[in-house]
C-alpha cells in the first residue's frame, strides 16, 4: 500500500476487521482476537444483563423486612436468588470482564502486533466460557436451583439437594477460560512487543493485564483442584471437607480463599490499568510515576496471594495466623493508595476533557477510594470481628467491584469503542449514563455500611424492621444503578451502528492500538507501527483533512522525522 | 445521639403494627420488645454491653476519621485539579510539568505505611481482648443446629435464649451439630464462627443489663434469616437461674413440649398456620394427608414418634421426597417425644389435653434430675401419651 493510501484509511478505512469476512462462521470459528473479544464483550454483558436481573428482584424483595413488599420470595428463593447473582457475576462477568472482553481487543495492538500468541487457544478460551457459564446456568434448569452461596462453603455445599455439581463443574471449566487468556497474554507480552518497545515502554495497561495473568496462571488451577475436590467429596464422600467422613470444613475455606482471594486482584488490577490509560490520555499529559504505577501492578499481585486468611478471621483459624493475615493485608492497602495519588498527580497541570471515559475514570477514583479505605475497618481485627459477614461487607465489597471493575469498564469500552467501530457516541448522552451509574450505585451501597455497622448479617432473608429504610434506600439505587447501566449500552450500541464517523485518533492517545485505522483493519496495521512511547502525546498531530490525530510519521510519510518541527503544543 | 434517615412514604405506623405481631423464633421474647433503645445507640453502633464493645468503636472511628480526612482531600484535589486544568476550547494547552518525583513518590507511599500501623496494633490488641477469656470465667456450651440455639450452662440448665450475668464473664464453648453457623452479638461485638467437626470459642464480659439480638451470620440454609434469638443480661446468678430452671415435673406435659418445640424444633416448623422449611405444627395433629410417594398417612401418635426419629421414612407430600430434617433419635427420649405430641395436640385443640388433667397413667420419670420433684404434677400425661408413643 502507498503511504497516501494508509494515510487514508486513517480517516476512514474501506475493508477493516468488520467486513472483511461475512456471515456467522466468519465468527463461530474466527481467530481474529478482535473479534473474539467482542463475542467475549457481548457474553460477559449478556451474564451481567442476567446477574443484574437476579439482583433487582432480590433487592425488590428486600423492600420490606418481613417479606410482604412488592416482590414475594420464598426464603429458598431468595437464597437462591443470591447465589446465582454472587456465582454468574464473579465467575462469569467480573473475572473475564476486562481481561478477557477488553484486553484482548486492545493488549495484541497495543503491542503492534497482528494477534495474541496462540490464537487458537484464545478461540478455546471463549468457546470454555460459554460452556462454563453454561454449566452455571444448567444448576437453574436442573430443577432445583443453586443455594450455597457463590463461595460453595462445606458441609452445607455437600448436603444441599440443589445443583452444586452443574454449578462447581462450570466454575471449574470457567477456571480453564480465565487460565487459557492469561497464558495467552504472558506468551504475547514476552514475545510479540513490537521492535523498540522495551519493558518500561509497554502502556500501563499492559502491565496490569500482565500481573493479572501471573494471579489467573498460578492461582486458578487451585480453584479447579478445590472444585473437583468438593464434587468428589459430594459425590464419593473421600472425607476431606465434611467433618461426617472426617474432614474439615475450614480446610475448604482456605483453599477456596487461596484462589478468590487473588481472584479479587484478577478483577480489580485490569481497572486499575484502564484507570491509567483513561487520566493520562484525557488530561493529554504523561503519566505520574510511570515505574511506581507499574511495579504496585506486580506487588498487589504478589501480596494478593499472601492475604487469603483475613476471609477467615472468625472461621476458627489459630489466632497467630489471623493477627500474621492483618498484617500482611495493611501491606497491600499501600501500592493501591500509591496509584491512586499517581492519578491525581497526573491531572495537575494538564488538559482535562470531562468526556465520557474521563468522568467514568473520576468516578472510578472515588468509588475505589470508599471502596479501598473501608478495607481498612475489615483489616483490622476487632473491627472485623464485629463486621465480619454483616452488610458492611457486601457494600465494601461492591464499592470494589462495581464501584472499580464495572466503572472502569465502562469507561474502557467507551474510550475503546470508536477504535473498535469508527463510530463516535453521544458525549452528552454517555455523561449522563455516567451520572446515572454513580449516583445509583451510591444510593444503592452506601447505606449498606450504616446497616453493616449497626448489625445487618449478610444473605438474610427477612431482617429486623429498624433497618428497613436502608434496604428500601438501597432497592431504588439498584433500579437507578441498572437504568445507567442499561442507558450507557444503549448510548453506545446506537453509536456502533449509527454514529458519525470519526478517524483512527479522536482523543490523541499514543499508544500503538491508535495508530491503526478504526475500525482496525484484519491484521491490525497496514503500515510498520511508529514506536513510540505510549505517554508522549506530542507525537500525535492534528490532520485537518482527515480531522483526527495521525502520529507525525505517519501523517506526512515523505518527509524525514528530523524535519519536522511540530510545536510542543496544538 | 440517634440519627435516623428520615423514613420513606410514611411507612413506620404500618411497619410497628408489624413488628407488634412477631415474634423471635425460638425464644418467648417478642421482636418489638428489642427495638433500638434511645440511649447508648450511636449513628453507627448498637449500644455497647461488653468488656471489649468501647474498644472496637473507638477503633472504627479512629479509622474513620483517618479515611473520611483522607478521602476528602483525595476528592477535593481531584474536582481543584478537574476545575483549574479543564480543556477550554479545543486548544490543547499543556504547561511544561515533571512527570516523575521519585522523593515524593516514596513519600506518599511511607506516610500513609506509618498511619496502617497503629491501626493494626489497635485492632490485634482489641481482637485478643475479645478472644481470651480471664481465668474465672464460667462456661456455657452453645450448641447450634439449623435453625437453633441451645445453651447449657454449669448447673445443667439449658435455654434457647442466652442467659448472662453482668460483670460475670463467660466462656463459649460452641458446637454444631450439622452446617458451619456463627453466632453473632452486635452489642457485645463478638462474633464466632461455629464450626461442625471443631470447637470454637469465644468471650464475652457484659457490662450492661439488657435484651440484646442474637444472630447467625455465616449462611446455614433456608432459615438462616430465622436462626435469631436474644442474648439477655440479668442483675444475678439467681435471676438467670429463674429464667434458664425447668422443672419438668412442674409443668404439664404440653408446657415441656412447648419448651422442646421452642429449642429444638421452631427453627423449620411455625405454629401459625405457615408452612416453612418444614409443615405447620399447629395443624398437624390429626391431620390425614398424603406423603410423598401417594400413600396416605395420618398424623397420630406412631407418626409423630416415627417423622421425630426418622424423618427420611414418610415425609408429607412437598416436602420430600428427601425431608431437610435431622433424626432426633438419642436427643429426644421417649418422654420428651410424649411432651411434643402432647404439645401438638394441644395447638390443634388445647382442650384434649388441658381438661382431663386427672387421666393418669404418666410414663414421666423426670429425667432433668431437678431437686425437688412434686408427685402429683407428674400425673399430667394423658394415656394415650404413653400407650401410642410405646406402641
Amino acid at each position: 500500500m502507498s503511504s497516501e493510501a494508509i494515510r487514508n484509511t486513517f480517516g476512514t478505512p474501506e475493508t477493516h476487521f468488520l467486513n472483511h469476512e461475512k456471515g456467522w462462521k466468519s465468527w463461530a470459528f474466527t481467530l481474529d482476537h478482535k473479534r473474539i473479544g467482542i463475542m467475549y464483550l457481548i457474553g460477559v454483558n449478556v451474564a451481567l444483563i442476567m446477574a443484574g436481573i437476579f439482583a433487582l428482584v432480590l433487592r425488590s424483595h428486600l423492600w420490606s423486612f418481613d417479606g410482604t413488599g412488592p416482590v414475594k420470595l420464598s426464603n429458598e428463593m431468595y437464597n437462591q436468588m443470591f447465589t446465582l447473582h454472587g456465582a454468574v457475576m464473579v465467575f462469569s462477568f467480573i473475572i473475564p470482564s476486562v481481561p478477557a472482553a477488553l484486553g484482548n481487543i486492545v493488549l495484541p495492538m497495543m503491542l503492534g502486533a497482528k494477534d495474541v500468541a496462540f490464537p487458537r487457544m484464545n478461540l478455546a478460551s471463549f468457546y470454555l466460557w460459554i460452556a462454563g457459564t453454561g454449566c452455571l446456568l444448567a444448576a437453574i434448569l436442573s430443577g432445583n436451583g443453586l443455594d450455597t452461596g457463590w463461595t460453595f462453603y462445606t458441609p452445607y455445599s455437600i448436603e444441599t439437594e440443589t445443583g452444586v455439581i452443574y454449578a462447581t463443574f462450570g466454575a471449574f471449566i470457567l477456571g480453564f477460560s480465565s487460565i487459557f487468556t492469561g497464558l495467552n497474554f504472558l506468551v504475547t507480552v514476552n514475545t510479540m512487543r513490537a521492535k523498540g518497545q522495551t519493558w518500561f515502554k509497554l502502556p500501563l495497561f499492559l502491565w496490569s493485564l500482565y500481573a493479572t495473568s501471573i494471579i489467573q496462571v498460578l492461582a486458578t488451577p487451585v480453584l479447579g483442584i478445590t472444585l473437583l475436590m468438593l464434587i468428589a467429596e459430594k459425590t464419593m464422600h473421600i472425607g476431606i471437607f465434611d467433618p461426617k467422613y472426617g474432614g474439615d470444613p475450614v480446610l475448604f475455606q482456605h483453599f477456596f480463599w487461596f484462589y478468590s482471594h487473588p481472584a479479587v486482584y484478577i478483577m480489580i488490577l485490569p481497572a486499575m490499568g484502564v484507570i491509567s490509560e483513561l487520566i493520562s490520555v484525557y488530561s493529554q499529559k504523561k503519566i505520574f510515576g510511570y515505574s511506581f504505577i507499574a511495579f504496585s501492578s506486580i506487588a498487589i499481585a504478589l501480596l494478593g496471594f499472601l492475604v487469603w486468611g483475613h476471609h477467615m478471621f472468625t472461621s476458627g483459624q489459630s489466632q497467630v495466623v489471623t493477627l500474621i493475615f492483618s498484617a500482611i493485608t495493611f501491606t497491600v492497602a499501600i501500592p493501591s493508595a500509591v496509584k491512586v495519588f499517581n492519578w491525581l498527580a497526573t491531572l495537575y497541570k494538564g488538559s482535562i476533557l470531562l468526556s465520557t471515559p474521563m468522568c467514568y475514570a473520576l468516578s472510578f477514583i472515588f468509588l475505589f477510594g470508599i471502596g479501598g479505605l473501608t478495607g481498612l475497618f475489615l483489616g483490622a481485627l476487632s473491627t472485623d470481628i464485629h463486621l465480619h459477614d454483616t452488610y458492611f461487607v457486601v457494600a465494601h465489597f461492591h464499592f470494589v467491584m462495581v464501584g472499580g471493575t464495572l466503572t472502569a469498564l465502562l469507561g474502557g469500552v467507551f474510550h475503546w469503542w470508536p477504535k473498535i467501530f469508527g463510530r463516535m457516541y453521544n458525549d452528552t448522552l454517555g455523561r449522563i449514563s455516567c451520572f446515572l451509574v454513580f449516583t445509583g450505585f451510591n444510593l444503592t451501597f452506601f447505606p449498606q455500611f450504616v446497616m453493616g455497622a449497626r448489625g445487618m448479617p449478610r444473605r438474610y432473608a427477612t431482617y429486623d424492621p429498624e433497618f428497613q429504610i436502608f434496604h428500601q434506600y438501597s432497592t431504588i439505587g439498584a433500579f437507578v444503578l441498572g437504568f445507567g447501566i442499561v442507558m450507557a449500552y444503549s448510548v453506545l450500541l446506537y453509536a456502533a451502528f449509527k454514529g458519525p464517523r470519526c478517524g483512527s485518533n479522536p482523543f490523541r492517545a499514543a499508544s500503538l492500538e491508535w495508530q491503526s485505522s478504526s475500525p482496525p483493519d484484519f491484521h491490525n496495521f497496514t503500515h510498520k507501527v511508529v514506536m513510540t512511547d505510549p505517554y508522549d502525546f506530542d507525537t500525535q498531530v492534528y490532520d485537518e483533512e482527515l480531522d483526527t490525530y495521525v502520529h507525525r510519521e505517519l501523517a506526512q510519510p515523505t518527509k524525514p522525522v528530523e524535519a519536522d518541527p511540530q510545536p510542543a503544543t496544538h | 445521639m440517634n440519627w435516623q434517615l428520615p423514613t420513606l412514604f410514611g411507612q413506620t405506623k404500618t411497619v410497628l403494627e408489624r413488628v407488634q405481631d412477631t415474634t423471635l423464633p425460638g425464644t418467648a421474647v417478642p421482636q418489638s420488645s428489642i427495638e433500638r433503645p434511645e440511649t447508648g445507640v450511636t449513628y453507627w453502633f448498637p449500644e455497647q454491653a461488653s468488656t471489649f464493645a468501647e474498644g472496637v468503636d473507638d477503633l472504627y472511628m479512629f479509622i474513620l476519621w483517618v479515611s473520611t480526612v483522607s478521602f476528602v482531600v483525595i476528592v477535593a484535589a481531584m474536582v481543584y485539579l478537574v476545575f483549574k486544568y479543564r480543556r477550554k476550547g479545543k486548544e490543547i494547552v499543556i504547561e511544561p510539568s515533571s512527570s516523575h518525583n521519585t522523593k515524593l513518590e516514596i513519600a506518599w507511599s511511607v506516610l500513609p505505611s506509618i498511619l496502617l500501623v497503629p491501626m493494626f496494633w489497635w485492632g490485634a490488641t482489641g481482637y485478643f481482648d475479645s478472644r481470651i477469656p480471664r481465668d474465672d470465667a464460667e462456661e456455657i456450651l452453645v450448641t447450634a443446629s439449623r435453625y437453633n440455639w441451645l445453651f447449657t450452662y454449669p448447673d445443667g440448665d439449658s435455654s434457647s435464649e442466652l442467659h448472662l450475668v453482668r460483670d460475670q464473664p463467660v466462656k463459649l464453648v460452641m458446637q454444631s451439630k450439622d452446617v458451619l453457623h456463627s453466632m453473632y452479638i452486635p452489642a457485645f461485638r463478638q462474633k464466632m464462627d461455629i464450626v461442625p467437626g471443631r470447637y470454637t470459642y469465644a468471650y464475652i464480659n457484659p457490662t450492661k443489663l439488657g435484651q440484646y439480638r442474637l444472630s447467625c451470620t455465616e449462611y446455614c440454609g433456608e432459615g438462616h434469616s430465622k436462626m435469631r434469638t436474644v442474648a439477655e443480661v440479668h442483675i444475678s446468678n439467681e435471676d438467670r437461674k429463674a429464667n434458664t430452671q425447668w422443672i419438668k415435673a412442674e409443668h404439664p406435659p404440653w408446657e415441656n413440649g412447648s419448651r422442646l418445640y421452642k429449642i429444638h424444633c421452631s427453627g423449620c416448623h411455625r405454629i401459625d398456620g405457615k408452612a416453612a422449611t418444614g409443615p405447620a405444627l399447629n395443624l398437624t395433629w390429626g391431620r390425614k394427608g398424603k406423603a410423598h410417594n401417594g400413600d396416605p398417612i395420618e398424623a397420630n401418635e406412631q407418626y409423630i414418634k416415627e417423622s421425630i426419629e426418622y424423618p427420611d421414612k414418610v415425609v408429607v407430600e412437598g416436602f420430600g421426597p428427601v425431608s431437610k430434617m435431622n433424626s432426633f433419635k438419642g436427643i429426644l427420649d421417649q418422654d420428651d417425644i410424649s411432651h411434643v405430641i402432647a404439645y401438638l395436640k394441644y395447638l390443634q385443640d388445647p382442650s384434649l389435653v388441658t381438661d382431663s388433667p386427672e387421666a393418669a397413667g404418666s410414663p414421666n420419670e423426670g429425667k432433668s434430675g431437678e431437686a425437688e420433684k412434686p408427685e402429683s404434677e407428674d400425673e399430667a400425661v394423658s394415656t394415650e401419651d404413653k400407650e401410642d408413643s410405646d406402641a
